[in-house]
C-alpha cells in the first residue's frame, strides 16, 4: 500500500519514514545488552538475537526465568519482541518468526515443533512464496511432503538448507557479536522533552542496556555521566558516583531519578547520552548460606549511594577516632562502611563543638546562659601540637549548669586566655 | 467460683486491654539499660518498628545517654546507626567509649529542611539502619505521619529528637518522651505511650547515666625539650664560660 492511499483511509496517520540505520544501531545495542545472558550472541539482521544460553541455564536459573527476564527488560526498553526458544538456531529463529510460544527442549522435536509454522518463517522470496502458496504449501510439515529434490531445482536449495540447519541435520556457522571495550549510549528523543518523568523513562532504556553490558563483561562501575543534549543551550552533564562498583539497573535507575528530581532543567531535552566511567572487575553474587531472615534487607551502599546522590558526596560519612590528644584532632570523617580505628579512653562528650564557643566569665567563674557553672571534675592539661603550628595548651573541665547538663569546658592558658565551651555531654 | 474463673480466662484474652495495663507490642522492644524505665515502656524497652519522640529541655542533660545502652546493642548485631542532621558533631571517641561500633556509624549533613525530611525517609525505607537518629528544625504533623509510616517497615528505632516547645502537641509517634531534671536526676516524663497514661516522671539516678567517680587525671604535655636551637645554646654556654 502506498502512503498515499493509506493517509487517505487514515486521516489521523502518523508516519515515519524507516531508518536502516538507527536500525541497525539498536540491534547492535540490544546485542551488547544480551551479552548479560550469554557470551555467544550472534546477529541476524535487520531484526534478530540469536543467544546460546544452554551454558547459563544454571547460573540464571532455568530457561523460564531467562524468557521472562528478556521479554521484561526489552518492555522497559521500549521493545516488543517475540521469543523462540529450541535447541539449534535456526530452529528457535523459524518459532520466533512463526510466533510459535513453545520451548522445544531436544532435537527429535524440532521436525513436529516447525511442521505447523507458516512457510513465511523462512527466509525466502516474496515470488517463492506467492509460488508456493499457488501449489497449495501453506506450512513447513507441507513443504516437507514435496519431494526434495523438486523442491531444490524449483525454490532453490537455501530453502532446503535452512529447514536442514533448523532440524541439526546441517551444521551452523555464527559470528558472535563483540561487545565494545567501554559504554556509551545515546538516545534522540522523538520531541524535546520538558519533563523528569519522561526523561528518566528515557535513562531507563539506556541504563538497563548499560548494566547488561556489565553484566557481560562481569565487570561493575563506580561512576557514570549523565549528559542531557539541549537545544540553544550547553548540555547539561551529571556525574553519578557510588560507593561500591555495581551493575544493578534498579540502582543505577533509582540514582539518576533522584538526581533528576533534585536538579532543575535549564532547557528542554533534545537527546541524553549515558557514559560508563571506568570498568572494573566485579565478580557475582554470593549468598550467605545461613542469611539472616530479621527482616533486614536491602543493602547499605543503596541506601549510602542514594543519599550521596542527592545530599552531595561529602554530606554522608563515616566516623573514627585517631590517636591525638588535641581533642579538635581526636577524630576523623571517613568513607562509609570503612573500618574505624580505636582511641584510649578519657572522659569525652558525645558531642563536639566544631569552633570553641567562649564563655563569659564573672567573679573569676566561667558562666553559660547567664548561669555559674559548677566544675565536677578536672582539670586535664593538654599541650600538644607545637610541630604543625596548632599548638594548645588548655585545661579541660567537667562543668555543670545550674540545670544539670553536663559540658566540657576548658580554660585557654595561651595569652589570650578565657574560658571556651568545647563539648556537650548529650 | 467457675464464674470467677471463666471472667479471668476471658481477661487475659489478647483482644481485651484494660486501662490500667501497658499496650501490647507486636515487634520486639530493645531494652533501654535502665530496668526502671523498661519497666514502663511497652514491651519493656524502646519501640521498634515504631517513631520515638525526645524533648529533652536542654542540651546535655543525657538526651544521648539514654539511648547509649540500646545503640551499643544495635551496632553489635551489625545493624547501622545513621545520625541525621545532628545539631554538633557527633565525637567518635565517646561514642566508641559508650561501647558503639563506629564502622556502622554513618553522619548525614543535610542543607534543609526538606533534605533532612528525605533522608530520615530514605534511611527508615532502605531497612539497614539499627537506629534513626533526626534532629530535623520543624517537623509538621503530616511529615511525622509520613516518617511513623516508614518507620513501620523498619525493625529498628527511630528516633527524632525536638524542642521541648513541641511538648503540647499531637503527633503521631508511638513513644514520646520529655527530658527534663529534677534536683541532679533525670527526670523522664513519658508524654505518650501505647497503654495507659503515666502522671509521675521516672526519675533515673545520675550514677546511672554519668559516673561521678571522679576520672583520673592524665595529663598531656608535649612540649620540645629545647626552645632555642641546640646550636645558640652550645653559644651561649661557650660564652658563659
Amino acid at each position: 500500500m502506498s502512503l498515499s492511499a493509506a493517509c487517505a483511509l487514515a486521516p489521523n496517520l502518523n508516519y515515519r519514514q524507516r531508518d536502516p540505520e538507527a536500525e541497525a544501531a539498536a540491534l547492535d545495542r540490544l546485542a551488547i545488552w544480551a551479552g548479560r545472558y550469554t557470551p555467544s550472541v550472534s546477529l541476524q539482521p535487520p531484526s534478530g538475537l540469536l543467544l546460546e544460553v544452554e551454558g547459563s541455564l544454571a547460573l540464571l536459573g532455568g530457561i523460564k526465568r531467562i524468557l521472562e527476564s528478556i521479554r521484561h527488560d526489552l518492555a522497559e526498553m521500549g521493545y516488543t519482541c517475540m521469543l523462540g526458544c529450541a535447541p539449534t538456531a535456526s530452529a528457535a529463529w523459524l518459532l520466533a518468526r512463526g510466533g510459535s510460544r513453545k520451548i522445544v527442549p531436544c532435537k527429535r522435536m524440532i521436525a513436529s515443533e516447525i511442521s505447523p509454522l507458516p512457510v513465511a518463517a523462512l527466509d525466502c522470496s516474496h515470488k517463492t512464496l506467492e509460488t508456493l502458496r499457488a501449489v497449495g504449501v501453506q506450512s513447513i510439515g507441507g513443504l516437507l511432503k514435496l519431494p526434495r529434490d523438486g523442491v531444490a531445482r524449483r525454490f532453490g536449495q537455501d530453502l532446503l538448507d535452512q529447514i536442514d540447519r533448523a532440524m541439526g541435520k546441517l551444521p551452523e556457522a555464527r559470528r558472535f557479536h563483540i561487545p565494545p571495550s567501554s559504554f556509551a549510549a545515546e538516545l534522540e528523543l522523538g520531541a524535546d522533552v520538558t519533563h523528569v518523568e519522561a526523561l528518566l523513562f528515557a535513562a531507563k532504556r539506556l541504563l538497563i542496556q548499560m548494566a547488561g553490558y556489565l553484566g557481560s563483561r562481569c565487570a561493575g562501575i563506580h561512576r557514570y555521566t549523565l549528559t542531557l543534549v539541549h537545544e540553544g543551550a550547553p548540555p547539561t552533564r551529571m556525574q553519578i558516583e557510588l560507593v561500591a562498583p555495581t551493575r544493578e539497573a534498579a540502582q543505577f535507575i533509582t540514582l539518576v531519578r533522584d538526581r533528576l528530581a533534585a536538579s532543575a532543567l535549564i532547557a528542554p531535552v533534545q537527546a541524553m547520552r549515558i557514559e560508563a566511567g571506568e570498568i572494573l572487575a566485579l565478580a557475582g553474587d554470593t549468598r550467605d548460606l545461613f542469611q539472616e531472615q530479621t527482616g533486614v534487607s536491602g543493602d547499605w551502599e543503596t541506601l549510602v549511594n542514594r543519599l550521596c546522590a542527592r545530599l552531595g558526596k561529602h554530606a554522608v560519612q563515616g566516623l573514627s577516632p585517631r590517636a591525638e590528644h588535641r581533642p579538635e584532632h581526636a577524630w576523623r570523617a571517613m568513607p562509609p562502611g570503612a573500618r574505624a580505628g580505636t582511641a584510649p579512653r578519657a572522659p569525652r562528650p558525645l558531642w563536639l563543638l566544631e569552633q570553641p564557643r567562649p564563655l563569659k566569665e564573672a567573679a573569676s567563674r566561667p558562666h553559660y546562659q547567664d548561669g555559674p557553672l559548677a566544675l565536677i571534675a578536672g582539670p586535664e592539661r593538654i599541650e600538644s601540637g607545637w610541630w604543625d603550628g596548632a599548638d594548645i595548651k588548655r585545661d579541660y573541665f567537667i562543668a555543670e549548669t545550674t540545670t544539670h547538663s553536663t559540658l566540657w569546658i576548658y580554660r585557654e592558658r595561651l595569652q589570650a586566655g578565657g574560658w571556651y565551651l568545647h563539648g556537650i555531654f548529650g | 467460683m467457675a464464674s470467677m474463673n471463666s471472667l479471668a480466662a476471658l481477661l487475659t484474652h489478647p483482644a481485651i486491654w484494660r486501662g490500667t495495663q501497658l499496650g501490647r507490642v507486636a515487634t520486639p522492644s530493645l531494652p533501654s539499660g535502665f530496668p526502671r524505665l523498661d519497666a514502663e515502656l511497652p514491651g519493656g524497652g524502646w519501640p521498634t518498628a515504631a517513631l520515638t519522640e525526645i524533648l529533652p529541655q536542654h542540651d546535655g542533660i543525657g538526651e544521648l545517654r539514654i539511648l547509649g545502652h540500646a545503640l551499643a546493642e544495635l551496632s553489635a548485631r551489625g545493624r547501622w546507626l545513621a545520625w541525621i542532621a545532628p545539631p554538633y558533631l557527633p565525637y567518635a571517641p565517646a561514642l566508641q567509649a559508650m561501647g558503639i561500633d563506629l564502622d556502622r556509624v554513618l553522619c548525614i549533613k543535610t542543607r534543609s529542611p526538606r533534605e533532612t525530611l528525605w533522608a530520615i525517609e530514605q534511611a527508615l525505607r532502605s531497612r539497614v539502619c539499627g537506629a534513626v537518629l533526626a534532629w530535623p528544625d520543624r517537623i509538621s504533623y503530616a511529615e511525622l505521619r509520613r516518617l511513623q509510616l516508614a518507620a513501620e517497615g523498619n525493625a529498628g528505632l527511630a528516633v527524632i529528637f525536638r524542642a521541648p516547645r513541641y511538648e503540647r502537641d499531637t503527633t503521631p509517634a508511638a513513644l514520646r518522651l520529655s527530658l527534663q531534671t529534677h534536683a541532679g536526676d533525670l527526670a523522664v516524663r513519658i508524654l505518650k505511650r501505647r497503654g495507659s497514661v503515666l502522671a509521675n516522671p521516672i526519675l533515673l539516678r545520675p550514677s546511672q547515666i554519668v559516673r561521678r567517680k571522679k576520672p583520673k587525671p592524665h595529663h598531656v604535655v608535649d612540649r620540645p625539650q629545647f626552645s632555642m636551637p641546640a646550636a645558640r645554646i652550645a653559644a651561649a654556654n661557650t660564652n658563659a664560660i
